[in-house]
């Protein structure tokens, strides 16, 4: 079998997969990061999104060897010890979700969308998060936390920037 | 998925060696499409060929009057290229209504436009623009290559290399999105360059085709007025649980007027 090396969260990992092996099956059967999420297996609901080289892509929808040699970053990835991400946190005081199956894939969704436009409309939000399905909220909290979410790390960019 | 063996050639001579050579050798550009088609137990090729190592075949160039993207060109990088932007910005402007923005991520317009599904986005701009598909082999004009459902003039084995698109004067693009999947139930691209105009439709039927009675109509008067009451024949229309042939019939005049009238501005 060939082997796959990458970087996940920061960590270098390796291991052998065979070539039909999908990049989300990668991430939970061999390195049991479980928080990226497998909803419909068919392409279409966004929650096995992750970021590979800084690009959200479905890991569902990609082979494990696409990502040899690349940086790839998961939802266990995203908080600092147990102090929230902005946007992880903006969800929570948004109350948007609800079951929370599709949440990985709507932070990571979030923070792909954030890093290309730091100060999203609602309309580019929702523009922004065709590709992720939720089956609880209607989405409304969902944008309404991730335009809080937005706002939370430009404000945090910008008390860097000054001290 | 049934087992395969990977391939992940440096460049095109190699992976047209390795398609060759293979029992039942299957490219895979973006794998938006075929992924899920090797999921469902669709197909079983000996070997996926996949061509997402090969630099050459990505990119975007303009010069003299045409822009020029290479196959493995994500829809991402068409939608936000500055080149694209200010040459053709109707075909940023399709590239961006593409499935979601993972999807976008990853898929090709050389993928697109080898798949040919009969709702995709890119086969109406190609159509549309009357570009020139660009292979190993040959170039094949627009309106050869779109032969029928899923069928293209590629023979085995052959590689799109590059599609060239001729800068219109004016240039727009329409669709009616599925809800679920962004496919289009019906899509119209239109464009002028000078007296020429070219309507392409997607989503309505089988196959993308041009709608002759509109181009001609508007020819001489490229107008909203012109199209008005003007149709296209949905006979052989699709007829399935997205939308019956009429709906379709209905929406190609609503799609062809919107294109055109933001071709206007």
């Amino acid at each position: 079998m060939p082997t796959l090396s990458m970087t996940v969260n920061g960590e270098q990992v390796s291991g052998e997969v065979e070539g039909r092996t999908l990049l989300v099956d990668f991430l939970r059967e061999n390195l049991r990061l479980t928080g990226t999420h497998v909803g419909c297996d068919t392409s279409q609901c966004g929650a096995c999104v992750v970021h590979v080289d800084g690009v959200s892509m479905k890991s569902c929808t990609m082979l494990a060897l696409h990502a040899q040699g690349t940086e790839v970053a998961t939802i266990e990835g995203v908080a600092n010890g147990d102090t929230l991400h902005p946007m992880q946190e903006a969800f929570r005081e948004n109350h948007g979700l609800q079951c929370g199956f599709c949440t990985p894939g709507m932070v990571m969704t979030a923070l792909a969308l954030v890093k290309d436009n730091p100060d999203p409309t609602d309309a580019e939000v929702r523009h922004g998060l065709e590709g992720n399905l939720c089956r609880c909220t209607g989405y409304q909290n969902i944008v309404h936390a991730i335009l809080d979410g937005a706002k939370a790390m430009r404000e945090g960019a910008a008390n860097e920037g000054e001290s | 998925m049934y087992e395969f063996n990977f391939q992940r050639p440096a460049n095109s001579d190699a992976a047209i060696d390795a398609q060759a050579n293979a029992e039942d050798g299957q490219y895979m550009a973006g794998g938006q499409t075929i992924i899920p088609v090797l999921k469902q137990r669709l197909a079983m090729p000996s070997d996926v060929i996949d061509l997402g190592a090969i630099e050459d075949l990505s990119g975007i160039t303009i010069a003299d009057g045409t822009v020029t993207i290479g196959a493995m060109t994500t829809h991402t990088d068409v939608a936000t290229s500055g080149d694209v932007l200010g040459a053709i910005p109707a075909l940023a402007d399709l590239a961006s209504m593409i499935g979601d923005p993972h999807v976008r991520n990853r898929g090709t317009i050389g993928g697109s436009i080898a798949n040919n599904d009969p709702a995709a986005d890119y086969p109406a701009a190609v159509l549309g623009l009357g570009a020139t598909v660009h292979t190993n082999q040959r170039t094949i004009i627009a309106d050869e290559f779109f032969t029928d459902l899923f069928e293209t003039a590629l023979d085995e084995g052959e590689l799109i290399t590059n599609v060239v698109f001729p800068v219109p004067d004016q240039a727009a693009y329409m669709k009616f999105p599925n809800p679920a999947s962004r496919y289009a139930i019906a899509g119209v691209f239109v464009s002028r360059t000078g007296a020429d105009v070219r309507v392409a439709v997607t989503g309505a039927a089988a196959c993308v085709f041009r709608a002759a009675e509109m181009e001609q109509a508007l020819a001489g008067n490229f107008n909203l007025d012109a199209i008005e009451g003007i149709g296209v024949d949905g006979t052989d229309f699709n007829n399935d649980l997205h939308a019956s042939a009429e709906y379709r019939t209905h929406l190609v005049s609503v799609m062809a007027k919107r294109a055109v009238a933001k071709a206007l501005g």
